[in-house]
């Protein structure tokens, strides 16, 4: 197969950057996104040229380091699929396939197609974590879980922090992020204890961050490679709203909208 | 917003209450009395600055959203967004907008005359809103703005109520989709109840 690619080139977080365009030819249809962009790196160094620098690790679609924003969509074309799970049988033969980077304000460009996520680990460190040590595995049914809660903190924890969310989101709001962690924590006896704070916390560190506010649009839950569901924003509104309006002892921090 | 919204789909179907009235074949008697109860009742007048209030809460609070959604991407891709979205949530914004626009022509035509800060055309009383609906439906560019506004409405409240329920946190597996359900059906009874009027109007007279 061959291939015009359309990339975003960009030396480094200064550097303006811009969409360069090149030729890639004898593609397998079997091949994966990253094995052809593999493929356009060595036909680069062979040229002496500066070869595409993109997020990978796991190749298989568990770990969440990869991204691209392929042909207006993260992830690329395929539903429920990391862009390394996404094949080149995906497009059609000489396709023009234009491959950006994350965009968001809270996620700057280092080169090319790198962007920092680390506002989402600030997230994370502002209360996506239970404070005590909850020990080993209990014993079956000494700590009594209701299975839908079971199934859907399962789920929420199915979340790979890609950012695809903050990616497809008309905002650039990580809203389907954090509810995906508020969700998985509160939903479970060890979490819930801490649910409150927690909800207040990781909303005050979003807001803080420079992310969008979410407008309920759901293209994040349309892209998410794991399809983590709305349901989870929903919970976050609910677990804030709840946090902040009813309360056993007043609380500081900031009112949102 | 969405709180203030709520409030808004009330005042909503109360107008749209009131304005089908001028569909009865009585020579404007039943809307002309139900607006001389909605100008002159005490409790109503306090009620109309709580209506202004929510006007101005829900404008206020989407301009402010929409201004910091807009600068979390200060680099705009290239290639345009292909990820599917709840229909016309994107453009809540714009269509807000051309709402708002028609609400201003609106003030022009009806609430400034009544307050006594437009003089109203010769020949129509200052609180004849019958004889100036008939009047401004009588212009088919008028009836053609407010067929067009009421449409963009429609769009504008297909994804309200639902949008309302998902921020205020209510998700049930039963209840989430007849909430949509309603939240079209309300779209489109509120966007085809004031649309019946102009094309009473204009294609029956």
């Amino acid at each position: 197969m061959k291939f015009t690619l359309k990339i975003w080139r960009q030396k480094n977080a200064e550097d303006k950057g811009g969409m360069v365009t090149y030729q890639v030819d004898t593609v397998s249809p079997d091949s994966s996104f990253f094995e052809m962009l593999d493929q356009l790196n060595q036909q680069l160094i062979s040229k002496g040229e500066d070869p595409v620098a993109f997020d990978h690790d796991c190749r298989e679609g568990i770990c969440g380091t990869c991204s691209l924003y392929i042909n207006g969509r993260p992830h690329g074309p395929l539903k429920g699929a990391t862009t390394c799970q996404l094949h080149m049988r995906a497009f059609r033969d000489g396709e023009t396939i234009y491959v950006e980077p994350w965009r968001c304000g809270a996620f700057p460009v280092v080169k090319d197609l790198i962007v920092d996520r680390s506002a989402l680990d600030k997230i994370i460190q502002a209360g996506g974590y239970i404070s005590v040590n909850s020990g080993g595995v209990p014993d079956a049914n000494t700590i009594p879980v209701p299975k839908p809660n079971a199934d859907s903190a399962f789920d929420a924890a199915a979340c790979i922090g890609c950012g695809a969310c903050v990616a497809a989101c008309p905002n650039a709001s990580p809203m389907l992020f954090v509810g995906a962690k508020i969700s998985h924590l509160a939903l479970l006896p060890q979490g819930r204890i801490e649910a409150e704070r927690r909800v207040r916390q990781m909303v005050a560190a979003m807001d803080s961050l420079g992310f969008g506010f979410c407008s309920n649009t759901y293209a994040c839950e349309a892209e998410c490679p794991k399809e983590i569901k709305i349901a989870n924003i929903t919970r976050l509104n609910r677990e804030f709203l709840a946090a902040k309006l009813a309360a056993e002892k007043e609380q500081t921090g900031g009112f949102a909208i | 917003m969405a709180l203030a919204g709520v409030f808004l789909l009330v005042f909503l179907a109360v107008h749209l209450g009131i304005n089908l009235l001028l569909l009865a074949d009585d020579g404007g008697k039943a809307f002309s009395a139900a607006a001389g109860f909605m100008g002159t009742h005490p409790v109503i007048r306090i009620f109309e600055l709580a209506l202004f209030g929510g006007f101005a809460l829900h404008i206020a609070f989407g301009v402010i959203v929409s201004i910091r959604n807009r600068k979390s991407r200060p680099i705009r891709y290239q290639h345009r967004s292909l990820s599917e979205t709840s229909p016309f949530s994107k453009y809540m914004m714009h269509t807000g907008m051309i709402v708002l626009l028609f609400l201003v022509l609106h003030f022009i035509d009806f609430y400034f005359i009544k307050i006594g800060v437009v003089s109203p055309p010769p020949g129509i009383g200052r609180h004849d809103f019958y004889s100036r609906a008939v009047a401004l439906f009588s212009d088919p560019a008028y009836s053609a703005i407010y067929l067009f506004s009421f449409l963009v409405l429609g769009f504008h409240l297909n994804h309200a109520l639902q949008a309302a329920a998902q921020t205020l946190g209510l998700n049930h597996p039963r209840f989430t989709p007849l909430i949509k359900a309603a939240s079209a059906l309300y779209a489109m009874i509120i966007a085809g109840g004031f649309m019946a009027i102009p094309l009473r109007f204009t294609l029956f007279n």
